[in-house]
């Protein structure tokens, strides 16, 4: 849009911009020219790249789902309310987003281990969580949820509340107002922050390995299983690497359209 | 004026670099006039504490040369060795990554054994599923934790099981040594498949539970000196440290046992 009005950029911009999209571009080129393609298929449909695959897709699903289901009313407080320490809190969420994973999974494991805050609260309740696919799906949730709420609560503020304020005065409950005017009117926002959740959860590791440890099928995602084949058969970590790039290339690729329109 | 004051942050900018860049650079003459040797080593992580120990050592025996360690998981340092990391010695905690490391990064030397190390069963100081023999690891309902198949420990686990005919169900297949006694070490595994020496470090947060069958799977270190090195004298006098008296004491002592 902005490019149609005619307002050129200064010709300095471009030399930056360039060597930045080269950084980020020629090490996806290097990836691609060490796969091994005549072994390619053998590599990656693997029983333990499956099951890695396979397991990375769901649990990322699944903390996506979660995501959203907290993320968006801890958006919606942190946007449409105020109140003491809000700004504290706000910093606090938002934590995960530059804490080095392996410290959320420590943390984590601090809070819900046999031995951490509430381990016997929930060895009482007979739940064990470590080694458990639930704590992987915890350890994407922890990393990922900020994702959401910055990009959803960025949307809200941005959104306004004049239609939310009109729709109250004609009489409609706080609960309309939210399903009718604010869900649509930030959806866009909503789509994006999923999506974001979603790509931080599918490269998710340093918690996930802090946390809940390492099982074909129960615990190791695709990219525990690409450190770990890393050690033996350097082939099939480049392998899967490309396969866990095209996902994430797909995932943004699906949510281009939905930024495009915000 | 808003210009201006863009061109003042960039000169700013410039000038700090400028200064930096001299500061670096009389950094670098005063090194050069102190006139020190760095020798580069490149050990697997299992030796990390020996090693600087013999480091230490090797300096105060050697005026003017500062002994640099790279420690890390054996098949990284081979591949880092392998894309012309500057190492002078390189010493292994299994002969399959050292055999990687093929002849044409070795001096065409064959690499010496110095150590060797076994596993060692590791459980919580309170030892809560009351492990006390190998085959205590398979009942029913005991967290285990041991490192996955691809990586040395956990090839010597296997070996040790099938050995002694028991099938292991772990909770959890690590990467590396320090990722199992880390989960051992936090209460979240029952027990644990480590080495010796890793035991012996871990002191009092861990209680180690020696085992017979263990001996059918001996890990042992071989070392060598890295072909290019620049500091080859200076890379074969760490080496034949290593294989002193002197060397297998302090190995010795940290529970490596002979090769």
């Amino acid at each position: 849009m902005g490019r149609d009005r005619g307002v050129s950029l200064p010709r300095w911009v471009f030399v930056p911009a360039v060597i930045g999209a080269t950084f980020v571009v020629l090490p996806l080129i290097a990836i691609i020219t060490k796969v091994d393609w005549s072994h390619f298929g053998d590599l990656i449909t693997s029983d333990s790249s499956r099951a890695a695959l396979w397991l990375s897709l769901r649990t990322s699903a699944a903390s996506t789902v979660l995501c959203v289901a907290i993320g968006v009313p801890m958006a919606l407080v942190l946007a449409r309310t105020s109140f003491p320490g809000q700004r504290l809190l706000r910093s606090l969420v938002l934590l995960p987003l530059v804490l080095p994973p392996v410290v959320g999974g420590l943390a984590l494991l601090y809070t819900f281990g046999r031995r951490g805050l509430l381990g016997h609260v929930l060895e009482v309740m007979n739940i064990q969580i470590a080694f458990s696919t639930i704590a992987v799906v915890m350890a994407q949730t922890f990393v990922a949820l900020p994702f959401l709420v910055v990009s959803l609560e960025g949307s809200l503020r941005t959104a306004g509340h004049r239609y939310e304020v009109v729709a109250a005065t004609l009489g409609a409950s706080p609960s309309t107002v939210f399903r009718r005017i604010t869900l649509p009117l930030v959806m866009p926002g909503l789509l994006a922050g999923a999506v974001l959740s979603f790509a931080r959860a599918l490269g998710e590791f340093g918690a996930t390995i802090t946390f809940a440890g390492s099982l074909q099928g129960v615990t190791r995602t695709l990219p525990l299983e690409i450190y770990l084949q890393r050690e033996e058969d350097p082939n099939a970590a480049v392998a899967l690497s490309l396969v866990l790039v095209v996902v994430a290339v797909l995932v943004i690729g699906l949510a281009r359209p939905e930024r495009a329109r915000l | 004026m808003l210009a201006s004051r863009f061109r003042n942050a960039i000169l700013t900018a410039l000038a700090a670099v400028v200064v930096a860049a001299s500061l670096a650079g009389c950094g670098s003459d005063k090194s050069k006039s102190a006139r020190t040797t760095t020798l580069t080593v490149y050990a697997a992580s299992s030796l990390t504490g020996t090693f600087t120990e013999l480091g230490s050592k090797f300096e105060a025996a050697h005026a003017g040369v500062k002994v640099s360690f790279s420690f890390g998981g054996s098949s990284d340092l081979v591949t880092q060795i392998e894309q012309g990391a500057p190492a002078d010695v390189f010493a292994s905690a299994d002969a399959g990554n050292m055999d990687k490391l093929t002849a044409e990064h070795l001096d065409g030397r064959t690499p010496k054994n110095f150590a060797s190390n076994t596993l060692e069963i590791v459980t919580p100081p309170d030892n809560p599923a009351h492990i006390s023999s190998f085959a205590d690891l398979a009942k029913k309902g005991v967290d285990l934790v041991i490192c996955a198949a691809e990586v040395p420990c956990g090839s010597a686990a296997q070996a040790v099981a099938s050995n002694a005919g028991i099938n292991l169900a772990p909770v959890s297949e690590e990467e590396s040594v320090k990722d199992v006694l880390a989960k051992v070490t936090s209460g979240e595994a029952d027990a644990g498949l480590v080495y010796v020496t890793d035991v012996k470090a871990a002191g009092a947060t861990v209680k180690g539970i020696t085992f017979p069958e263990a001996s059918t799977a001996v890990n042992t270190y071989p070392i060598t000196t890295v072909k290019g090195s620049k500091n080859l004298t200076l890379a074969t006098e760490f080496v034949e440290l290593v294989l002193s008296s002197t060397g297998q004491t302090v190995l010795a002592d940290a529970g490596f046992a002979q090769p």
